[in-house]
C-alpha cells in the first residue's frame, strides 16, 4: 500500500571564518545558529522562544533497514551536546560534525518543501548578518550552500521520504537507483575538476554533480566513509510498524527551485511507483556506482549505461522511460498521495527540462544549476581567454554558492522563482498546515515557556508539577491545521490542550 | 506558479529543431537566445564580485567532511 509521499531536506552548510589564524568551524557554525536564535528572541519578533532543546531520546540512527546490525559499520555520531534547536516553523536547526545544518519540517509535497528549502536559506543569510555583526572588526562568517570543498572533503543535502513499511528494501533500492543515477541530469549543482581518487587530475575538468565521486558502494549503512548510493538508516521518526523513512544521501544541494522541486517531486512520484509495484523489475542499471560517476562526468549527455537486461541506454533515456511510467502511474492511480496538483506541475517540468536536455541545454540556464554554472564559466574563459584548470574557474564555481546576496554569483544568473519571496519569508517562523510539523510549531509558538524540548515524532510539555508530559506524534499525517487548529486556538494553557488531547 | 498550457513532447518529436515550449513563462527563450549584452553585462558583474585574490581564496577553503 502507498503512503502519502511526505517529504523534507537536511542540508549541511559550508562555513568559513574569515580573519582569524586558526578557524574552528565547530564554534564558528555555534556562534552562528546562536546569534540567529538570539535575533528571533528580540522583543516584537513574535511570540517564538526559540531556545528549545532537541530531544534525542528516540534517534537511533545506527538502526539497518535491511534488518541487521551494525556490525563493521560506522556508526553515525549523535552528538547531544551541541547547539540543537527546534524553530517555530517545525524545523531543526544545529550544528552537525563541523557544518551548521537545517532540517526543514515535514511537508506534504515538493513546492512546500521548496518554500521551506529558502526559508532555510534566508534563516542562514540572517544568521550570518546577526553572527558578523557581534563579531570582533575584520572577522566574518560566510556560509556556502554547496556539498564539496574541491579538495576531497564532501558534506550532505539529505533527502527524507515517508513510505510504507511493507515495500520490500530491495525492489526500494533497485529502483530509487535507477532514479537517483540519472536525476543528476537536473540535480546536478556542477563542480570544476573531479574529486575521486583514482582519476588522473585534469582529465574531468568540469562535471554535472558536487556529490557523485564520493559513492564507492551500491547500498550501506554509512554517510561519511564508503558513501551508498542507497543508504540504511532505519529510524522511521514514525510508527515504526507502518512507516519507514527513506533517508536519501546521494544528492546535491541546489540553489536553482526548480532544480529542487524536481529532485523531490520526481523522487516522490518514483518511491510511490516502488510502493505499487508499477515499475518493470527487469528495468535498471548493471553498474550503478560507476553508471553514476559516468553520468556525473559527462557533460555532453551521450554517454550509454549498462542496463540489467543486457540492453544500454543513456541517462536521458532512463529517465524518459521513469517519466512515461509515472504518466501513466498518474492515470491510473491519481495524485492523492503524491502531493495532488503539485505532482501534475512536478510531471510538467520533468517533461520540459528532458526536452531542453535534449534539444537546447542552455534554455535550462537558471533551472538547473550545474548548466547555469557552465554557462558563467563559459563566459568567463571565454571573455579572458582561460585555460581549463584556471583558478579562477575554481574560485568562481566556490562563489556560485555563497549566500551573502552581494557576492553570490548564482543570484546574477536571473534564475527562475517558483516561491515569492514574502512566502518564504512567512517560512521561517510559520510551519507547514499539512503535516504534523504543524502541531510542533504551533505548540512552540503558542506555549514556549511550557515546552522542555521537541523532536520530529513527540513533544515534551512541562505542566510545573512533578512530572513531565510527553505527546507522542507517531503519525506524521496529524497534527495537521484541518485536524488540531481549532483546538490550538481554543486552548489558552498547556494543561487546557493535554486535557483535550487525552480526552 | 503560473499555469500554462503546453504541448507535450514525443519521443519523434524531440529530435526536431522547434524549441518545445516549456513551463513557466520565465524559462521561455533563455540561453542561446539571450542576449550577447546580456551575457557581457553578467561578465562585468562577476568580474566585479569575484574574489580577487581567487588562488587564495580557492586554497582556503577548507571543510572538514560532514553527514
Amino acid at each position: 500500500m502507498p503512503v502519502p509521499k511526505l517529504l523534507g531536506l537536511e542540508t549541511e552548510y559550508g562555513i568559513v571564518h574569515r580573519g582569524v589564524e586558526d578557524p574552528n568551524p565547530v564554534s564558528a557554525s555555534s556562534l552562528l545558529i546562536n546569534a540567529y536564535l538570539s535575533n528571533r528572541h528580540t522583543p516584537g519578533m513574535g511570540p517564538s522562544s526559540p531556545r528549545i532543546g532537541w530531544d534525542f531520546v528516540d534517534e537511533s540512527p545506527q538502526n539497518d533497514a535491511r534488518g541487521f546490525g551494525h556490525l563493521g559499520s560506522m556508526v553515525p555520531e549523535v552528538e547531544t551536546h551541541l547547539v540543537n534547536a527546534v524553530l517555530t516553523n517545525g524545523a531543526r536547526y544545529y550544528v552537525d560534525h563541523a557544518h551548521p545544518e537545517l532540517s526543514t519540517p515535514e511537508c506534504a509535497d515538493a513546492l512546500a518543501a521548496v518554500c521551506h528549502d529558502r526559508a532555510a536559506e534566508l534563516i542562514l543569510i540572517e544568521s550570518m548578518t546577526a553572527a558578523n555583526a557581534v563579531l570582533p572588526d575584520g572577522e566574518e562568517l560566510v556560509i556556502y550552500k554547496n556539498n564539496s570543498d574541491g579538495k576531497g572533503n564532501s558534506y550532505g543535502c539529505h533527502e527524507n521520504y515517508l513510505m510504507d513499511r511493507k515495500t520490500p528494501f530491495a525492489k526500494i533500492v533497485q529502483h530509487a537507483t535507477t532514479h537517483f543515477v540519472t536525476r543528476q541530469l537536473f540535480t546536478g549543482s556542477g563542480k570544476v575538476g573531479c574529486e575521486a581518487p583514482w582519476v588522473p587530475e585534469g582529465s574531468v575538468p568540469f562535471q554535472i554533480t558536487q556529490r557523485a565521486d564520493f559513492f564507492e558502494e551500491e547500498v550501506g549503512l554509512e554517510t561519511t566513509l564508503k558513501r551508498p548510493i542507497i543508504n540504511t538508516r532505519d529510524e522511521p521518526h514514525a510508527d515504526p510498524l507502518l512507516y519507514r523513512r527513506l533517508h536519501v544521501i546521494v544528492g546535491d544541494a541546489n540553489l536553482c527551485e526548480v532544480a529542487t522541486f524536481l529532485k523531490l517531486g520526481t523522487t516522490a512520484i518514483v518511491l510511490a511507483m516502488v510502493e505499487e509495484e508499477f515499475l518493470d523489475p527487469a528495468f535498471g542499471i548493471a553498474d550503478p556506482v560507476r553508471a553514476l560517476q559516468q553520468v556525473s562526468w559527462d557533460t555532453c549527455l551521450k554517454q550509454q549505461l549498462a542496463l540489467v537486461d543486457g540492453r544500454t541506454a543513456s541517462a536521458v533515456d532512463v529517465q524518459w522511460e521513469l517519466l512515461e511510467q509515472a504518466e501513466k502511474y498518474i492515470l491510473q492511480r491519481g495524485t492523492g498521495l503524491i502531493g495532488g496538483p503539485v505532482a501534475e506541475l512536478v510531471i510538467r517540468r520533468w517533461e520540459a527540462v528532458l526536452a531542453s536536455l535534449e534539444s537546447r541545454p542552455t534554455d535550462l540556464v537558471g533551472v538547473v544549476d550545474w548548466i547555469s554554472k557552465k554557462y558563467l564559466l563559459d563566459g568567463l574563459m571565454e571573455r579572458h581567454g582561460l585555460e581549463p584548470g584556471d583558478v579562477r574557474l575554481a574560485a568562481l564555481d566556490l562563489q556560485y554558492h555563497d549566500l551573502r546576496p552581494d557576492r553570490s554569483l548564482f543570484r546574477r544568473v536571473g534564475a527562475e522563482v517558483l516561491i515569492a519571496e514574502e512566502e518564504a519569508i512567512t517560512a521561517m517562523e510559520q510551519p507547514p498546515i499539512d503535516t504534523r510539523a504543524y502541531f510542533r510549531g504551533r505548540c512552540l509558538q503558542k506555549w514556549p515557556e511550557s515546552i522542555v524540548a521537541a523532536n520530529w515524532d513527540s513533544m515534551v510539555f512541562d505542566l510545573g508539577g512533578e512530572t513531565l508530559r510527553r505527546v507522542p506524534m507517531m503519525e506524521p499525517t496529524r497534527g495537521t491545521d484541518e485536524h488540531v487548529g481549532t483546538l490550538l486556538d481554543e486552548c489558552e494553557t498547556v494543561a487546557d490542550l493535554l486535557h483535550r488531547l487525552s480526552s | 506558479m503560473a499555469e500554462q498550457e503546453q504541448r507535450r513532447p514525443t519521443r519523434g518529436e524531440k529530435e526536431s529543431a522547434e524549441p518545445v515550449d516549456v513551463g513557466p513563462a520565465q524559462s521561455v527563450s533563455r540561453g542561446s537566445e539571450r542576449l550577447k549584452g546580456e551575457l557581457d553585462d553578467l561578465l562585468d558583474e562577476i568580474d566585479e564580485v569575484l574574489e580577487s585574490n581567487a588562488e587564495e581564496f580557492v586554497k582556503s577553503y577548507i571543510q572538514k567532511g560532514g553527514e
